[in-house]
């Protein structure tokens, strides 16, 4: 009975490779990789597929990659890394979950405010079309036209 | 027994069982009963799982270093200087290929570390072989990509674009090609030094490392080329 439970917690508890006290036959975790393999082609397709396709709507475009990007980050951690919610793993899940906090925060918020800055510090171009300086448009102030210039005055190249 | 209780239909000769008074952990519901090891009545976890679980961490925190550049990357890649953009200098055909090299790779270091646990020396060899072949193969057209953008005056110094493209795709291949140097490693190690404990959790963090990598990859053709290209 103690055998049996004990079988059942190490099976619940992942046997990640190297496992001290694993020694399985050949191919007992195989499904495992073969799963993980085709799911990870099927979204590598479909996102090359969205970057090139034309019937698709423009931007609709980075959501999609996004999307099709995350899940495939998620069939690779699950089929290939081995992440489950059993008791071994709580602490990578956590650390996971925390490195993903930080993530969010370094990109997202990088990317949210850049551009607005951008979007502040663009310069004025004739007609009243404004561009992002970033797009390599020369910055050419029109003094004429006594525009004030907006904070920074495009001190960035 | 007023704070202990045995498991249900094993014998006096178990150890009794102390509930977890703050019912942390994985059987949260008031069933501190779990046996699994790392969680109170299962003892220490093994040094396996410690192991894995520190090197987790640092595969993390390479992340977050990579989600800098990648942000650097989202950032700047307007900024090409009049310079050629993403759309013009890109080959996704190339960056497919690479791709697929580099998710096999990823597969045949799986297929590598099931050969390790069968004990099985041979498939263990050939399946780290396969793994540094499709890494090389993945370098190797990686390389060439980035001879070529140099042969068309578009290397790092070009614009801001390319200092970031180069940054986030070159600190890439940089752990690619420290990951094939470990690869050979282990494998020299596995054959001098057979399945030892210890030679067995320096794969498991190869295979890791190398799963990551592939992670890291996954946000690479999507961010800097996908929708470097596509927007």
């Amino acid at each position: 009975m103690s055998h049996t439970r004990d079988a059942h917690d190490r099976a619940h508890a992942d046997l990640a490779p190297g496992e001290e006290y694993a020694h399985e036959e050949f191919g007992t975790g195989l499904r495992s990789y073969l799963i993980g393999l085709a799911l990870a082609l099927l979204l590598t397709a479909a996102s090359f597929w969205v970057a090139q396709t034309k019937i698709m709507w423009v931007p609709a475009i980075p959501v999609a990659l996004l999307t099709f990007a995350i899940a495939q980050m998620g069939v690779h951690l699950v089929f290939f890394l081995h992440l489950t919610s059993g008791p071994d793993n709580t602490n990578n899940i956590m650390a996971l979950a925390f490195g993903v906090l930080i993530v969010f925060l370094l990109f997202g918020g990088s990317v949210w405010i850049m551009h607005h800055m951008n979007y502040n510090m663009m310069a004025p171009v004739e007609g009243g079309v404004r561009m992002p300086l970033q797009k390599g448009v020369p910055l050419q102030p029109e003094p004429q036209r006594g525009v004030p210039m907006q904070h920074g005055s495009g001190g960035h190249h | 027994m007023s704070h202990s209780a045995a498991i249900p239909g094993t014998g006096s000769d178990v150890v009794p069982i102390r509930r977890d008074p703050n019912h942390l952990g994985h059987h949260a519901r008031g069933e501190g009963e779990t046996r699994a090891t790392g969680r109170g009545i299962g003892g220490p976890a093994p040094k396996r799982i410690v192991v894995a679980y520190g090197f987790w961490i640092f595969l993390l925190s390479d992340i977050v270093m990579f989600a800098a550049f990648f942000a650097a990357y989202a950032v700047l890649w307007g900024g090409t200087a009049g310079g050629p953009g993403p759309a013009e200098l890109f080959d996704v055909t190339n960056v497919a290929i690479e791709t697929v090299l580099l998710l096999f790779s990823s597969f045949a270091c799986g297929i590598a570390t099931l050969a390790l646990d069968a004990r099985r020396p041979f498939a263990f060899q050939a399946a780290m072989a396969a793994t540094f072949l499709l890494g090389a193969g993945f370098l190797a057209l990686e390389l060439r990509e980035f001879s070529d953008l140099f042969a068309r005056d578009a290397g790092p110094t070009r614009s801001a674009f390319l200092s970031a493209f180069f940054t986030v795709v070159g600190c890439h291949g940089l752990h690619v090609t420290v990951g094939l140097l470990w690869l050979l490693t282990m494998m020299a190690q596995v054959f001098a030094k057979g399945f030892r404990p210890d030679i067995l959790r320096r794969v498991m963090c190869f295979s890791l490392f190398w799963h990551a990598l592939d992670i890291v990859w996954v946000a690479v053709f999507t961010v800097v080329y996908l929708m470097g290209s596509a927007a």
